[in-house]
């Protein structure tokens, strides 16, 4: 624990020994998917003759074709009671289609050659119908994406703590801040995929998915394909990058590739390509919203009433959970007085959203964030000054906001130390000196900015996560755990706490991730929620194991467990290390056996030694194995925080937009591997960095998405992203044994808010929407050159 | 297998990884399907099949090149080297695939083998370089895990491995 | 993303090539580098028929630099013009400009003389053409002809090639002794599209400007040349007329609004590559000089 170990996965990630969907099943029949042209529309008439005509098709499905609960719609899988209208999809389209993308007719064949060349023969007839795009437009309520939505609105939330009316009516001060934030996109290198195998002789099915969940995905896939649950198994291989979109399940392709294969009786693969993933997977973060703040002549914050609109895309299948995200996690480090926050989550005729890495809290801490910073423009009050004296104290802790947050559980932070974490950042910014360095820069004709964001992160939700651990008599260490990876060191972080906790030798244990085969019972990899989750697990799981162990061990040595110690893999007694006894031998001893394999099983034989007779050979209370599992389940999530500066050069003329500093103080409690929590931060940088200056949907009005390409939607390269300066803190989470708190996400959480920070701090006019490019902010000058501010900017109250 | 009369296939011989290797295919199967479908090198991989991502990225003669760009029939006349050519056993890893272990350069590892023969082939012509170039040098290829510095570091980290087994025979 | 079926042609000589496309007619691509032209077919946006795969034909594949012209063989790879030293030192402007061309991934299978039979505004090597009076050598069925780039672009993506034409190389004129050359672009990311890019060539006698041209990048539907010779020549170095310029460039250019910026930026910012690139070419970039 706490060391930089290198980690296990790379060698083979490295050499091409990977194993991606996409490298499973060679030979496999591969399926395509005729999509939706149009972003609303009626189906009319689907005719597939042409495309049977084909050699090599082995398939052709439409709706029609579905049975059972496969042509039902797809699962809400989070319901909410605000979320009054909820609507999924079909695995297929039924009649209608709500947006470009949205899967039709599925075919089969010999390989995705052939498959493309089918659905391109196959001629669909839609009449269409208005679409409605953008946040604005739904709003609007006066085209409908579903009919029977009223409004548009799936959701409409409403919390409140205090009396925002009376504390903003007795405030010194008011302001009002129109806020936009855009969609951006997961975007993992490898997109989505299936590959399923039944078995017609076992009349059970081996699904493989590039998931974020195995068990969810086993759940829903048995329910759908109504099989008993012990007829399927899920293996997730090794997945090219999640980020919240692969979390999402069943996607209509879970269904649909086993369906096929045993419809077929062949192996059926799908592999999503880079354009599918554009238009039929998922993005996150558009949302409107409207900050209205009251505060004293300090800056220190009386109340907050925050009216936001999110647009949730075509359908809910993961319910409201990034809005809810955004709406309690919006408060960061800060007491906001009395609060108060609305939220309508809209239907539009667009891919669907569900959680992108940060889900929700990007843009709540955008909304934040802006809010402070006008708050300080507003009283000539220095910006981290103002964040300063509105932090919750670390003798605070833990801070109930009381309010009720995405596990349904309530926001109260558990840990942190918001003024030292602030004090580091400043440090390493160099935030006391920056004055100098702008009049210096201005000197040479050039013209920077610096910004400053703070955010909270809720992580490691429940329910649970489970651990199992196995000392195989050979001593190898064999650990499950049922969260799936996706590059985040799992096999690494777990092998180090359970080698720890264990005392055993860390390149003895062997870690398994997301295989129902070896651990049923799991949830999934969001919420940054891993370390926290599955490592407790591990840990709780090999502290089973240990007291087995010791307990066995205590009898062979005729000494008390208590006396006793684990060492690399050695049983020993305190202060006599000569008195030992390997795991290994323990793992023998742990299981009598009738049959010998080899010369240690001999030793766990009936014959072999001496036994009390009067006592069975495995003990009432007791089981075979030196083995031993548990779960972790928190009462509520641990909170993680962190704070990041940057510098910007904006360029007078061209408005171009460079980060010369990228400057990050991160709080995740106790550090499992630095090196691996350091790369989480540089990713979620990185992807923050795109959000704030370079990623974007682009749809037009007829809900066509123009730039569904990496041509267009602009991730960025090593050549965009600055180079991260990093510090820590580390106040353990009270909430779990290791005292871990996440780190997946952080990263992201508050780069749009740190940017738009520096370029207003560059500009001197305020940035109310993200992201920004050089062009957007060239029309801004424009704009504030000719006195005609937009979006509005700070509005002072007239009282 | 049966096939459309519109689409023959081709006996194609590419010579990869030093191995001259024949597989069935039509003119129009990409490198990429050729090498992961074909041949099973499924270490080369397709992360977007426009050529901006440079997970496919192999070597032609030597040089980087987006396997999903190129016709395997095109690729007749060429020596084509994959993540598996630089170094297919984990044991015994190259320079660069060991920087990249050193410095955490990796995360989900899918973008990670159009890296590894991006700057293999970049280290060949640009033995020493500076961060900047480094960072440079991989300025063609998309990674969604790291945000690149790790990778930058791994450059310069590869650059010192190769000088260092060069300097011991 | 997989292209639909096509009957893939190995021609071994110009002739047989040129036979082949007269052959399959408008149904036919040629594919040498296939770096623009794959994508669209990956997408399906083209289907051709047919596509002849110059690849393997001999004799297409070198760089000669004489007295008038660098000569670029139609297999000449982006990659193999930068690293070409002889035509560095002949007309430096073709490794300033060709640096920019994509992704070094891309350089290496790409060919120049592609770029320019794609005619896309973007290129960067249809610039340089026009600004450097290259000429391009088309063979086809009725033999071969040598086509001015300046007339050789109609539009984007349209050129005055036959279907059943070949462009066999590409010379670009060297400029006269003396003369300096700049190229700058600005892109969203490193190695995109550019949203506006410029090629310059000035002349100086001393300190004073004789004469310059600019070409542009992404903001003429065509590449032209602007001549800024009336604006520019007399002035001195370092005291050069730079609004003048910006007028020039903002009053020659043409740009269109797309989701990365809108014309008007596009205009500001060639105008602006321009004036700075007019700048550092004429303040001692020596690399530059020819």
């Amino acid at each position: 624990m706490g060391e930089k170990v290198q980690r296990r996965e790379d060698p083979r990630l490295l050499t091409g020994n990977g194993r991606y969907l996409d490298d499973l099943g060679r030979g496999a029949l591969q399926a395509a998917f005729v999509r939706s042209p149009h972003a609303h529309a009626r189906i009319v008439d689907i005719d597939i003759a042409d495309a049977w005509e084909l050699d090599g098709v082995e398939a052709i499905y439409t709706w029609e074709d579905l049975p059972g609960r496969v042509a039902e719609p797809l699962p809400v899988l989070i319901p909410h009671p605000a979320m009054t209208h909820a609507r999924t999809g079909y695995c297929l389209a039924r009649d209608e289609v709500n947006h470009v993308g949205e899967a039709v007719v599925m075919v089969v064949a010999r390989d995705r050659y052939v498959a493309e060349d089918a659905c391109a023969r196959i001629t669909v007839q839609y009449d269409t119908l208005p679409a409605v795009v953008g946040v604005a437009r739904a709003r609007d309520g006066d085209r409908l994406v579903h009919d029977d939505v009223p409004g548009n609105v799936a959701a409409n939330l409403r919390q409140e703590v205090g009396d925002v009316d009376t504390a903003m009516a007795a405030a010194p001060h008011t302001l009002t801040l129109e806020l936009a934030i855009e969609r951006s996109a997961c975007m993992p290198m490898e997109g989505k995929g299936v590959f399923a195998r039944w078995d017609a002789d076992d009349g059970s099915l081996r699904l493989y998915s590039s998931t974020q969940t195995s068990t969810g995905v086993r759940a829903a896939v048995a329910a759908k394909l109504e099989l008993p649950l012990a007829k399927v198994e899920v293996v997730t291989p090794d997945v090219g990058g999640g980020f919240g979109v692969k979390i999402v399940h069943p996607w209509p392709e879970e269904v649909l590739v086993p369906w096929a294969a045993r419809n077929l009786g062949r192996d059926v693969k799908w592999t999503e390509d880079r354009r599918e993933h554009f238009v039929s997977s998922a993005h996150e973060r558009g949302q409107l919203q409207e900050v209205t703040v009251g505060f004293d002549d300090d800056g220190r914050l009386l109340a907050l009433d925050v009216h936001f609109w999110h647009d949730n895309g075509a359908y809910t299948p993961y319910g409201i959970i990034v809005p809810i995200i955004t709406a309690t996690q919006l408060l960061g480090p800060y007491k906001p007085g009395a609060y108060r926050v609305e939220f309508w989550s809209l239907y539009t005729n667009t891919v669907l959203v569900t959680p992108y890495r940060g889900a929700g809290r990007p843009q709540g801490c955008y909304a934040m964030e802006r809010t402070m910073d006008a708050i300080a423009e507003h009283r000539g009050l220095d910006r981290a000054e103002v964040r300063s004296r509105n932090f919750i104290q670390p003798d605070e802790m833990p801070w109930d906001h009381g309010l009720m947050f995405q596990d349904g559980r309530p926001l109260k932070y558990d840990s942190g130390d918001f003024p030292a974490s602030l004090a580091k950042l400043k440090a390493l910014v160099g935030w006391d000196d920056f004055a100098a360095y702008r009049e210096q820069a201005a000197r040479e004709g050039r013209r920077v900015g610096l910004g400053i964001g703070c955010y909270v992160e809720g992580t490691g939700v429940g329910p649970y996560e489970g651990g199992h651990v196995q000392v195989e008599t050979s001593g190898r260490v064999n650990v499950a755990t049922g969260l799936t990876t996706q590059g985040q060191g799992h096999q690494t972080i777990l092998a180090q706490i359970v080698a720890d906790e264990l005392g055993v030798p860390f390149d003895d244990v062997h870690v398994t991730t997301g295989d129902t085969r070896r651990m049923a019972y799991a949830v999934g990899t969001f919420a940054s929620r891993g370390a926290v989750m599955s490592g407790n697990a591990v840990a709780l799981a090999a502290r089973v194991v240990r007291a087995k162990a010791l307990r066995i061990a205590a009898e062979a040595l005729e000494v008390s467990p208590d006396d006793l110690d684990i060492a690399d893999g050695v049983v020993s007694v305190k202060g006599a290390p000569g008195t030992s006894i390997a795991l290994k031998t323990v793992a023998v001893m742990s299981n009598p056996l009738r049959y010998a394999f080899d010369a240690s099983a001999a030793a766990a034989t009936q014959f072999a030694g001496t036994f009390d007779p009067d006592t069975p050979p495995v003990g009432d209370d007791d089981e075979p194995g030196l083995e031993g599992q548990d779960f972790y389940s928190p009462t509520q999530a641990t909170f993680a925080n962190g704070m990041h500066a940057a510098v910007v050069e904006t360029d007078p003329v061209t408005a171009e937009i460079r980060i010369l500093r990228y400057c990050v103080v991160h709080d995740c409690g106790v550090m499992v591997n630095p090196m691996i929590v350091e790369g989480q931060v540089h990713g979620g940088v990185a992807q923050g960095v795109g959000g704030a200056l370079y990623e974007r949907m682009v749809y037009d009005e007829g809900g066509q998405l123009l730039n569904a390409s990496f041509m267009d939607f602009l991730m960025p390269y090593a050549s965009e992203v600055p180079h991260i300066e990093t510090d820590h803190l580390e106040t353990p989470s009270p909430l779990n044994p290791l005292g871990i708190k996440g780190a997946g996400e952080a990263g992201t959480i508050p780069v749009s808010a740190v940017i738009a920070s520096a370029i207003e701090d560059a500009e001197g006019f305020p940035i109310r929407s993200m992201p920004i490019s050089p062009a957007e902010l060239w029309e801004l000058r424009r704009r504030h050159a000719a006195s005609d501010p937009h979006p509005v900017p700070v509005q002072e109250d007239p009282r | 297998m049966s096939q459309s009369a519109a689409d023959p296939l081709l006996d194609i011989t590419v010579r990869v990884n030093g191995v001259r290797r024949t597989a069935a295919a039509p003119a129009r199967r990409l490198l990429s399907d050729f090498l992961r479908h074909d041949l099973g090198l499924t270490g080369t991989h397709v992360g977007c099949e426009h050529g901006v991502c440079g997970a496919c990225t192999v070597l032609v003669d030597g040089e980087p090149a987006r396997a999903c760009l190129m016709f395997a029939v095109t690729a007749q006349a060429h020596d084509v080297t994959t993540v598996e050519g630089i170094g297919h056993d984990p044991a015994d890893l190259d320079p660069v695939q060991q920087a990249f272990v050193e410095c955490h350069a990796l995360q989900c590892g899918f973008c990670t083998p159009g890296f590894v023969t991006t700057i293999s082939a970049y280290l060949d012509e640009h033995p020493d370089p500076s961060a900047d170039e480094a960072r440079e040098a991989i300025s063609g290829n998309l990674c969604r895990c790291t945000g690149y510095q790790n990778i930058v570091a791994a450059v310069l980290r590869a650059a010192e491995l190769r000088r260092e087994r060069e300097g011991t025979p | 993303m997989k292209p639909a079926p096509f009957v893939h042609h190995a021609p071994r000589t110009v002739e047989e090539a040129v036979a082949v496309l007269a052959q399959v007619g408008p149904d036919g691509k040629v594919l040498a580098g296939g770096q623009s032209l794959v994508p669209v077919l990956n997408m399906r946006l083209a289907s051709p028929g047919h596509l002849v795969d110059v690849n393997g034909v001999a004799g297409l594949d070198t760089v000669e630099v004489t007295a008038e012209h660098v000569r670029v063989g139609a297999l000449v790879r982006h990659a193999g013009l930068e690293r070409h030293d002889g035509a560095a030192a002949a007309l430096p402007l073709l490794r300033q400009a060709v640096r920019h061309v994509a992704h070094p991934a891309i350089r290496t299978r790409g060919t120049t003389v592609g770029s320019l039979a794609h005619a896309d505004p973007a290129g960067e090597m249809p610039a340089v053409a026009v600004l450097t009076g290259a000429v391009l050598e088309v063979t086809g069925p009725r033999g071969t002809r040598e086509v001015a780039a300046d007339g050789f672009f109609l539009g984007p993506l349209e050129t005055v090639l036959e279907a059943d034409e070949l462009v066999v190389a590409v010379r670009f004129g060297r400029l006269p002794a003396g003369t300096r050359t700049g190229f700058a672009e600005s892109a969203r990311r490193s190695g995109d599209y550019a949203l506006a890019g410029v090629a310059l060539a000035v002349s100086t006698d001393g300190n004073t400007v004789t004469g310059a041209r600019a070409s542009f990048v992404s903001v003429t539907p065509v590449p032209d040349v602007l001549v800024l010779t009336p604006v520019l020549a007399g002035a001195r170095v370092g005291a050069l007329p730079l609004d003048a310029v910006t007028e020039a460039v903002r009053a020659h250019v043409d740009p269109e609004s797309d989701i990365h910026a809108g014309a008007d930026y596009r205009r500001m910012l060639a105008a602006e590559l321009t004036v700075r690139s007019l700048v550092s070419t004429t303040t001692g970039v020596r690399e530059g000089a020819a």
